[in-house]
């Protein structure tokens, strides 16, 4: 407990530092969302006005003290654009990604885990080259273009799945929800099976040729038990890292799956941020996200406990 | 930070409760509203903005209009007519004008549209437009009589006062609750009543993807049939909901599958793939299209010099820069007139220097000119294909006349900001970037593009007092006849200063799925009188 606790004190330094980084960043680099805002047409003069009204002609120091008291009181700020709060932008995207993110996750895992798994007890045989050569494939398809091979297919030509969209469980039948996560997590999945599979494959092959998995066969145990019982239990440490690590890309990196499926999530959110320059924005998710990373991380680190009782903190 | 978890966990607790208490239909295939008619479109734009004054982006014009209401508006001949207005009155000498409102307008709150909601809505107007900004300058007074008229007493002439209040596009003079109106016109309004024949439904918004609208069964259409922004605004369909896609493939495939019913902004190179499909027509519903800009930096060199801007415009030829952007020569004409061809204000004068596309004849002039070999920077917005390809073909145009050229690629982000600099080109500074008008902003001088006031103009800067004279005169010119004169000056003064290169009229396609009738031709998108 008293490690929990350490390790949530010691995220608001790198919660302050993330913020100081990311606000001074973004405002050394080009581009005003006054004239974004202003449209096309407007004069110089239009432009400075907005400026002004956003408070965006303050010097930087000032800019900076006011979020920072913002922030202070839980505020996340507002965009400059929709005039909406942050954390109410971020709370209609979270989901979508959050269901992306798991639906992907446990395709992975339910794919990835056997397959690595298999290929390192085949190790050498065309099982295990058949698992590589896919592994390489999964890493080399870029999303974007699996993504409209299976759009073509199961959607334009087979039409059994939208080609876009996404239908919350909570609001519209799980029927829909099925069926529009589906193509989506597919294609995401796909690199994410091809990176645990290999790391599944090595970690087991490093574990079946440990003492305790030989003298295991000596006494009799089945190749199945001592997968499931002593390889898999042994091998899992650097796959829950890589499991995790993958979580937390996800959520904030998934803008071209979001893309090409036209899902409302976090990833599109950034991209559009970031375009429009809408800094209140960019900030506030920014900081979320570092929030994400540091609370995955942390779990990650207290399930080696559960996963290795020779592991204590 | 804990209001969103907050909000998360209240959607997971609902859903799951919703999901047990559901059994059964929870694997149902009912969408909410199934027996509502919906409008599904893809708009233009992401709707950034709700305020229509408060910017001048097209999406959030198109978005008031479905909500908003004028008192004016263009019919499809460019012709004023009231809409809000019922009828209105002018003296012999054009000073004193007074407007009455039609019987049974009301605010989306059930609230009656009155005069001083108007008088209230013109004046925040009038302070952010250039129209409006002329026409308040000319205003002595906008007095609300009574709840149904009001009356404008003006300090000088101004002939183009319904033009201006019935203009089409940005800023459109939208009406709006007195206390709406009331808001800072530099700050964003928060209160979306409108009186339009749709109304907003904040609740259902999420920026970056879907804005609802639902049918306002309190609006009182006129009569007459629906023409361009003009005529009786009838709401068909119950819903109208856009459906942002950042992606031009896969809105084209939603389309294609019926999942959406309207394209607003195809790329010009789906339009094939579309056509072919028998279910959907793709067909141009702008008859003005966009006229492509090429803006010099009048106030740096090489550019500050007149016979430099003239040996540029000589080396470029718009079918180079049509086929390069648009391709399909089916979305774009050639239109040598600085307004656009077809249009009232549209002329021959001056035009020859936009015609000569001779690589020698430039290079010669540019000589004569004096260039010393001063990098020309173009700003090249790699965000937006059309506009990236014009810059590369200024750029090949006029190295082979002999400039040196730098290209910097930008988002459009980057290049709006950077555009507003005047410094030097060590310090930020450009000479060339690339934009288009839609057709419907540029039909006479009183747009800024036409500017020759170097303090208050747009980006560029150009001086040019014949033609600032001419552009002030057009506000009080009382004639047609008298109109294109000064058109004419203007046009004279843009083209022998070249002030920008025009490099043709395009064309942007809708597509529609078969099922939508009833489309307004216009410069702006219109979503009253479909049916679907």
């Amino acid at each position: 407990m008293f490690y929990v606790i350490k390790r949530i004190l010691a995220t608001i330094p790198v919660m302050v530092v993330v913020a100081l980084f990311v606000f001074c960043i973004i405002r050394l680099g080009p581009g005003d969302p006054a004239s974004v805002i202003a449209g096309d047409y407007a004069t110089a003069e239009d432009i400075q006005e907005i400026r002004i009204k956003l408070g965006l002609a303050d010097p930087i120091p000032v800019q900076m003290g006011k979020w920072f008291v913002q922030l202070a009181s839980g505020d996340l700020g507002k965009s400059y654009h929709s005039n909406m709060q942050v954390t109410k932008l971020i709370s209609q995207r979270l989901e979508p990604t959050l269901l992306l993110a798991a639906t992907t996750i446990i395709l992975t895992i339910l794919v990835a885990v056997p397959l690595g798994t298999l290929a390192a007890y085949k190790a050498g045989s065309w099982v295990d080259k058949f698992v590589m050569v896919f592994s390489v494939a999964g890493f080399s398809i870029p999303v974007f273009v699996l993504g409209y091979i299976l759009v073509y297919i199961f959607a334009m030509e087979l039409r059994w799945l939208p080609v876009q969209g996404y239908r919350s469980p909570f609001d519209d039948s799980f029927l829909q929800f099925v069926k529009h996560i589906t193509m989506p997590a597919v294609t995401l999945s796909v690199i994410y099976i091809a990176l645990i599979s290999r790391m599944t494959r090595a970690s087991v092959v490093e574990v079946l040729n440990e003492d305790y998995v030989r003298t295991a066969r000596a006494k009799g145990q089945s190749e199945f038990k001592i997968l499931l019982r002593h390889a898999l239990p042994n091998a899992a440490v650097p796959i829950v890292t890589v499991l995790g690590i993958s979580i937390a890309l996800m959520i904030g990196g998934v803008v071209v799956t979001e893309s090409v499926y036209n899902i409302p999530g976090l990833g599109r959110l950034v991209l559009d941020a970031v375009l429009s320059r809408d800094y209140g924005v960019i900030q506030g998710l920014i900081l979320f996200f570092s929030f994400i990373y540091i609370f995955i991380n942390l779990l990650i680190d207290l399930s080696y406990t559960l996963i290795d009782p020779r592991i204590r903190y | 930070m804990f209001n969103i978890l907050t909000n998360v966990r209240g959607r997971i607790v609902g859903g799951l409760t919703a999901l047990l208490m559901g059994g059964m239909s929870v694997f149902s295939f009912a969408h909410a509203g199934g027996h509502e008619s919906v409008l599904r479109v893809i708009p233009h734009a992401d709707l950034k903005n709700l305020d229509p004054i408060w910017t001048t982006a097209y999406i959030s014009r198109n978005h008031g209009y479905l909500i908003y209401d004028t008192l004016f508006a263009m019919d499809s001949d460019f012709n004023v007519q009231p809409q809000m207005v019922d009828t209105y009155t002018k003296s012999d000498d054009g000073m004193n004008w007074s407007f009455t409102l039609r019987d049974g307008l009301t605010w989306h709150n059930g609230d009656a549209v009155t005069a001083a909601d108007c008088v209230a809505s013109l004046a925040r107007w009038g302070k952010r437009d250039g129209m409006g900004q002329a026409l308040m300058t000319a205003m002595g007074s906008m007095t609300a009589v009574d709840d149904k008229t009001f009356t404008f007493e003006l300090a000088k002439p101004f002939g183009l006062v319904l033009e201006s209040i019935g203009k089409i596009s940005s800023n459109v003079p939208f009406m709006m609750p007195a206390s709406v109106a009331a808001t800072d016109a530099f700050e964003q309004i928060t209160d979306f009543t409108g009186s339009g024949p749709f109304m907003f439904s904040k609740d259902d918004w999420v920026p970056g993807s879907t804005v609802e609208y639902t049918k306002f069964e309190g609006y009182n259409p006129r009569s007459e049939p629906a023409s361009a922004a003009a005529g009786g605004k009838l709401a068909l369909v119950d819903k109208v909901i856009w459906t942002y896609f950042p992606d031009q493939m896969t809105a084209m495939n939603a389309l294609q599958t019926g999942e959406v019913d309207f394209f607003e902004s195809p790329a010009n190179d789906l339009a094939p793939l579309m056509s072919a499909n028998p279910d959907i027509t793709v067909e141009v519903n702008d008859p003005l299209g966009n006229i492509g800009f090429l803006r010099f930096n009048h106030v740096l060199p090489p550019f500050d010099n007149v016979e430099i801007r003239r040996a540029a415009l000589m080396a470029v030829k718009q079918e180079d820069y049509l086929a390069a952007a648009v391709g399909d020569q089916a979305y774009w004409s050639t239109c040598y007139s600085v307004f656009p061809c077809g249009t009232p204000m549209a002329s021959d004068i001056a035009n020859d220097i936009i015609q000569v596309a001779d690589t020698g004849k430039a290079k010669a002039a540019l000589t004569a000119a004096g260039y010393d070999g001063t990098p020309v920077i173009i700003m090249q917005p790699t965000d937006i294909p059309v506009l990236s390809n014009f810059s590369l073909v200024t750029a090949q145009k006029l190295r082979e006349a002999g400039f040196t050229v730098e290209v910097q690629a930008m988002d459009w982000s980057t290049l709006t900001s950077r555009r507003a600099k005047r410094d030097p080109v060590s310090e930020g500074g450009w000479n060339i970037f690339h934009t288009w008008w839609i057709g419907a902003d540029i039909m006479n001088p009183t747009s800024i593009a036409f500017s020759g006031n170097p303090d208050a103009g747009w980006f560029g800067w150009p001086t040019d007092p014949v033609s600032e004279a001419a552009r002030t005169k057009f506000f009080v010119a009382g004639s047609l006849a008298e109109q294109q004169e000064l058109s004419s000056i203007v046009q004279n003064q843009a083209w022998t200063n070249a002030f920008s290169g025009h490099l043709g009229q395009f064309f942007s396609p809708v597509a529609y799925r078969n099922n939508v009738k009833g489309l307004i031709k216009s410069p702006v998108q219109f979503f009253w009188n479909i049916s679907k």
